[in-house]
């Protein structure tokens, strides 16, 4: 994974100490409120519900055992013991005191982490594929671009003070595991398609204008292939046409998706392209020893080769899990494995300080010391040996991380909600609690097969209801809580924004709103098919009818 | 009636005007009447308050304040999902306050 040099630290070590710095000016009373908000949350930290929230950035969701340690030493020194890991990648705590936020970062620096950029209207954390470096299917390992961009993103002036955030994505495969197109800006990863220019090469299919929130919008194409090496001048570009035209006059509109949507694709494109030309000509892009530097830190671990494939099966418990929760490395031998943080009747993405011990331990001793955190709010393992799974299956039994629910009905993502958020309408964690309560059983969740329920407890949609499967919405009903139900969403490489479906419900309702569903799928499916297949087979009406009879 | 609410500045935890200065629960407020805005500029120009605000609340039967939306009475009891983290973590009545 990346190292620092001798200027990733000293920005980040400088970045600490202007921190402290203007905490204590807070603090004595020099600086108002007004003027301290755009600081604290520059470095990632917000006030909600019951304290600070401190969100610290997991670039691109990977984390090695020594970053682990840290952020469980953190929650256990300065917070209630536990994190929890959110749709971006990124961790978060819940009980921050603003006197001690300045020394968490500084200890956060030691092991090469931070929280620059994790909030505010700024580039956010660069997201990706969590099975990046050993995934079957990519092209080429997608981390280097992603910190390439992660780096060209981070202080640079004309993308400090944006209209709005923007969310960028990095895949190299077909399959889209990152929700790419839900992203302000997102690539994937190709080889140039042209038999007759550079076929072969390493580029970018180039996404633009996606988000979630109030407005939901998928982002369309707008490159089929841009040399891997302009990424910088492209995304300049890109960034130029928002800053030149976004609406800073109107919050609801300030999104690159709203400038996407408002002036065309054909015309953001065309104004992209000009501006494109233009930056070309500056020679300011990514020079190939600089991409090379960045990449040797990406190169894949020492994998031993001859190793048995075959898996010991006898255990059927432990059977279950691995075909549940392991999917097809890259190298003979060994295998991907995902950790559950969906424990039934739990809280999704909530991991305690021991279990984060735990993972870190796991992951030092069978994955090459690497660890990923996945936007559906769970970990992996990339690199185990499939004769260790076994070991590894034992240990995380024992801390209570070896939940067998990957991509089933109770892997559930929710936003913190009205629990913790300031923004919030409504409670998400107790509706996917209650959801995962009555499909505990595992073969009745197997039986519904791949289903993305996901929760957000308001409008911003952090917790991705508009791509979900089944998608439950938080609104505020003249000071109650309530849920509108939408269905037929995907952040997958199939992407569909969900549709409403009708009137909200309590909470009870909407749990039994979504078992009705459920329940017409199962009546209505044909052999092989999903939840979502049946869905766009059959329309929303006929979901609608079991839903409200 | 309306009470004062806010963080406290280094902690954040959620504090109450109780009328002489901030508690740690709710069952301290007081009404600030007509005197919430006044309150409020003064306690946050001497920083003894952060985003400090007005909320409506009400005496229940047992006499104890509520306040009238959901987002503060979490506020005032903590985390409906871990009550262990609650101020009132051995109340099992405390939970249906909120709700
Ligand atoms: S979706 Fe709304 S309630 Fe949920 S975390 Fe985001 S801002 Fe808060």
């Amino acid at each position: 994974m990346y190292k620092y040099d001798q200027y990733d630290r000293a920005m980040v070590d400088a970045r600490v100490e202007e921190f402290r710095d203007q905490t204590r000016r807070r603090i004595a009373g020099h600086l108002t409120d007004d003027q301290f908000k755009p600081l604290r949350l520059k470095n990632g930290l917000y006030l909600q519900l019951h304290a600070y929230m401190l969100r610290v950035a997991i670039p691109y969701g990977t984390l090695n055992s020594a970053q682990m340690h840290k952020l469980a030493d953190i929650s256990r020194r300065y917070d209630r013991g536990y994190g929890h890991f959110t749709t971006r990648q990124n961790i978060q705590y819940n009980w921050i005191k603003l006197e001690e936020a300045p020394d968490i970062l500084a200890e956060l620096a030691t092991v090469e982490m931070h929280a620059i950029q994790t909030s505010g209207e700024s580039v956010r954390n660069v997201s990706a594929d969590q099975y990046a470096g050993a995934a079957a299917d990519e092209i080429i390992d997608p981390r280097p671009w992603a910190e390439v961009i992660r780096q060209i993103t981070t202080f640079m002036p004309e993308f400090s003070y944006l209209p709005r955030k923007f969310k960028i994505a990095v895949i190299a495969s077909v399959e889209d595991r990152a929700a790419l197109r839900w992203h302000d800006f997102a690539i994937r990863i190709v080889r140039n398609p042209n038999p007759e220019n550079g076929a072969g090469e390493i580029g970018f299919e180039c996404y633009a204008g996606g988000g979630m929130g109030r407005t939901p919008f998928i982002a369309c194409k707008i490159r089929d292939f841009l040399p891997a090496g302009q990424i910088f001048s492209y995304l300049q570009a890109v960034l130029r046409v928002w800053n030149r035209h976004a609406r800073r006059d109107n919050i609801h509109k300030q999104r690159m998706k709203i400038l996407v949507h408002d002036l065309g694709e054909e015309e953001f494109r065309r104004q992209v392209e000009e501006e494109f030309q233009h930056f070309l000509t500056l020679g300011q892009d990514v020079p190939q020893a600089e991409y090379d530097r960045i990449a040797a830190c990406f190169a894949p671990p020492p994998f031993e080769t001859g190793l048995a494939d075959e898996i010991d099966r006898s255990d059927p418990d432990f059977a279950l899990w691995v075909d549940r929760q392991t999917v097809t490395h890259k190298a003979p031998g060994y295998a991907i494995v995902n950790i559950s943080l969906k424990p039934i009747g739990g809280i999704p993405g909530d991991i305690s300080a021991e279990q984060m011990d735990i993972v870190a331990d796991l992951a030092a001793k069978y994955s090459f010391d690497e660890v990923r955190a996945t936007h559906v709010q769970n970990l992996v393992l990339p690199h185990v040996r499939k004769q260790d799974l076994h070991a590894v299956w034992q240990a995380l039994t024992g801390a209570g991380l070896a939940d067998v629910n990957l991509d089933l009905v109770t892997d559930i993502i929710a936003c913190p909600g009205l629990d913790y958020c300031s923004l919030a309408n409504a409670r998400s964690i107790p509706v996917a609690q209650k959801i995962a309560e009555r499909f505990a059983d595992i073969g009745k969740q197997q039986d519904i097969g791949e289903l993305k329920v996901k929760i957000s407890g308001c409008i911003n949609a952090c917790g991705h209801h508009h791509a979900a499967h089944i998608g439950i919405l938080g609104v505020d009903r003249k000071g109650t809580e309530n849920y509108q139900l939408l269905l037929g969403g995907s952040g997958a490489e199939d992407t569909s924004p969900a549709r409403i479906t009708g009137p909200g419900f309590d909470e009870a309702g909407v749990v039994d709103a979504v078992e009705r569903a459920i329940e017409r799928y199962r009546e209505l499916r044909e052999p092989g098919e999903r939840f979502l297949d049946t869905y766009r087979r059959v329309g929303l009406d006929s979901f609608k009818e079991a839903i409200y009879g | 009636m309306k009470i004062l609410t806010g963080n406290d500045l280094k902690t954040g935890k959620v504090v109450w005007w109780d009328g002489s200065g901030w508690s740690l629960h709710v069952e301290d407020a007081v009404d600030a009447g007509e005197h919430a805005d006044v309150i409020l500029a003064t306690e946050t120009a001497a920083c003894r308050v952060n985003g400090g605000y007005a909320v409506d609340a009400a005496a229940g039967a047992d006499g104890r304040i509520r306040p009238a939306h959901i987002k503060d009475r979490i506020r005032a009891y903590g985390p409906t999902v871990r009550p262990d983290l609650t101020l009132k973590p051995a109340d099992p009545e405390a939970g249906n306050w909120v709700i």
